[in-house]
């Protein structure tokens, strides 16, 4: 084969390869977007082309969505569950990873393996006995519930993340300080955690989009419409009986998604070296 | 008389034996994290047995002690054993599907080409979304009348209208739609994985292997991916652990049906313990995740205690 063609199929076969991967990957998301901005009888119309807009766009799923559904109501509830539990998840993880990483001794070691694995341990193990927690604390129906029981998985993964990067901190630093006079903890709180803050934003961001993603207790806990968080009133409040509003239902998917998959794409490399804990090398 | 100087520091003091032991403050600092997970993730799985082994309902909660009656009831209900099964098709069917898209995607992304940052991003973004709202992006296109895919299909003159494939309606093609949506969500996590892995081979051991020889496929599959293993193995953990528990896809999908096709562990512990009432048999459904996570921690912890070595 003369080099030419063969480097022109070559480079075919790379784009075609490539191009799947894109379209397998971002369809349902371009799906998500056109829906959300399709007339009714443009979306519902089966001889026309479903790809693009036959008829002018239009706003309305997204007026409806926030006007007639109680929509505002999740994304705000979403967003006092992700603070709630970023901050208890902060106060707990950044001593936790901070002490695990400094612990010199063998139980240090599988103390942090040990609280790794219950991460691994499933909310679907879990949710019965955890509902009836719920019920005896009277937080049953409540969103308060999901900000008792979603440390329940973001503490173990942060500390785990902690632990890996307070490691890789010299403990010298640390040293100097208390040579000049500061005790140990004064070390950790004026030294270890300004050095970490890059740490702390990668957690920040992971506890706020685990809170998000979450959907077992959601619905194991919450049945009145007000008390749900984002991604489990969109799935499952915006049916009613057996009629689906897609529009509405696109449009609420992609708000939601939006900025999860934003915060995502710029942290993954650190979350990925988190789950891994340096398995190779 | 001595008035000197009381020294100020004493209150402090007392305050800094705390503050200066290394090992007391470890221990103070670690315990909220413990105290946390013991409460509600080792209580709750105590829990999970006990009601396995009682007859709690939450019409009549009772901690009556009925011994193994409850799984013993499970395992003759015959759905039970294809739950059991589906489950298994669910979980390797997607790894498997989510592990071959994810080596060709990171084969891919390996090489350098122009605009590789925007595909990487936009190939991450099933892993990023919450799963619960993919599923209904995906229900929507598995629409019995509206489909896209079913649309595409029949413009391209594949299918007719009326031969045109009833997806979550069949039980072979709703088991097909919850695996590749699976698949789907994880190939971007096995991608990252792989590439990960793969960029973190040294570069000469790559190179001496070509000086003595070794080919593309030897370099592939006898050089790098002995020594990206550990990290894949880790990757696979995950994606088998959430798969096997998984229940959101199935309950927002297909409901376990049709009629129990795609019904999995997790959704039929949701079934029965929470609409149903019936906490005691549920737990006991649930519980048999159980060995097949132990199996799973127990290739964790080798992996981790073989990094140490």
């Amino acid at each position: 084969m003369p080099e030419p063609l063969a480097r022109s199929l070559r480079v075919t076969g790379f784009s075609l390869g490539v191009a799947f991967f894109v379209i397998l990957a971002a369809f349902p998301f371009y799906w998500m977007a056109i829906t959300a901005f399709k007339q009714n009888s443009d979306l519902y119309d089966i001889t026309n082309i479903p790809f693009w807009f036959n008829e002018p766009p239009t706003l309305e799923h997204i007026r409806y969505l926030f006007k007639e559904t109680l929509f505002a109501r999740w994304l705000s509830n979403s967003l006092i569950i992700g603070v709630c539990v970023t901050a208890i998840t902060l106060v707990t993880a950044v001593p936790a990873g901070y002490s695990l990483a400094r612990m010199t001794s063998r139980k240090g070691e599988a103390l942090g393996i040990a609280i790794f694995l219950t991460y691994l341990v499933p909310p679907t193990l879990l949710f019965l006995p955890l509902s009836r927690i719920v019920t005896e604390l009277g937080l049953q129906n409540s969103m308060w519930s999901l900000v008792l029981v979603y440390p329940t998985f973001t503490i173990p993964f942060c500390s785990w993340l902690l632990m890996g990067f307070f490691k890789a901190l010299p403990i010298e630093i640390e040293e100097a300080a208390i040579v000049d006079g500061c005790s140990v903890f004064c070390a950790f709180i004026k030294m270890a955690v300004p050095l970490s803050l890059p740490a702390i934003l990668t957690v920040v961001i992971f506890t706020f989009t685990l809170t998000l993603q979450e959907f077992v207790y959601a619905l194991t806990f919450i049945s009145s419409s007000d008390q749900k968080p984002i991604t489990l009133g969109v799935s499952t409040d915006l049916i009613r009986g057996d009629v689906f509003f897609w529009g509405e239902i696109m449009a609420g998917a992609l708000i939601a998604a939006v900025p999860v998959a934003i915060a995502y794409n710029l942290f993954l490399d650190r979350f990925i070296a988190g789950i891994t804990g340096g398995a190779v090398k | 008389m001595a008035v000197i100087a009381e020294p100020v520091a004493k209150p402090i003091s007392r305050f800094r034996f705390v503050l200066d032991r290394r090992d007391v403050l470890e221990t103070v600092m670690v315990a909220p994290a413990i105290l946390y997970v013991l409460l509600l993730v080792g209580l709750p799985l105590l829990l999970a047995v006990f009601y396995s082994l009682s007859a709690y309902t939450i019409y009549n909660p009772t901690w009556k002690f009925v011994g193994l009656a409850n799984f013993e009831q499970i395992l003759q209900n015959p759905t039970f054993l294809d739950t059991l099964r589906n489950t298994f098709v669910f979980t390797f069917g997607s790894q498997l599907l989510g592990l071959v898209l994810g080596k060709f995607g990171a084969f891919l992304l390996l090489q350098p080409f122009p605009g590789r940052k925007i595909v990487r991003a936009l190939i991450i973004l099933p892993f990023a979304v919450p799963v619960a709202l993919a599923t209904i992006a995906w229900q929507w296109m598995f629409d019995s009348l509206y489909s896209v895919i079913n649309w595409t299909m029949i413009a391209a003159g594949l299918v007719t209208r009326e031969e045109a494939p009833n997806w979550l309606g069949n039980p072979y093609l709703a088991m097909l739609c919850i695996i590749i949506i699976n698949a789907w969500r994880f190939f971007p996590f096995a991608i990252v994985i792989f590439l990960a892995g793969i960029t973190a081979v040294p570069q000469d051991v790559i190179d001496a292997a070509t000086v003595d020889g070794a080919g593309f496929w030897r370099r592939n599959y006898q050089i790098i991916l002995p020594m990206i293993l550990p990290m894949v193995a880790i990757g696979l953990i995950f994606g088998i652990v959430f798969t096997f528990t998984d229940l959101s896809i199935v309950f927002l999908l297909t409901m376990g049906g049709p009629g129990g096709a795609t019904s999995v562990l997790g959704f039929e512990g949701f079934q029965t313990g929470i609409v149903s009432g019936d906490v005691a048999h549920g737990a006991a459904i649930s519980l048999f995740m159980l060995p097949v996570l132990l199996v799973v921690v127990i290739f964790t912890l080798r992996f981790i205690r073989r990094r140490e070595i």
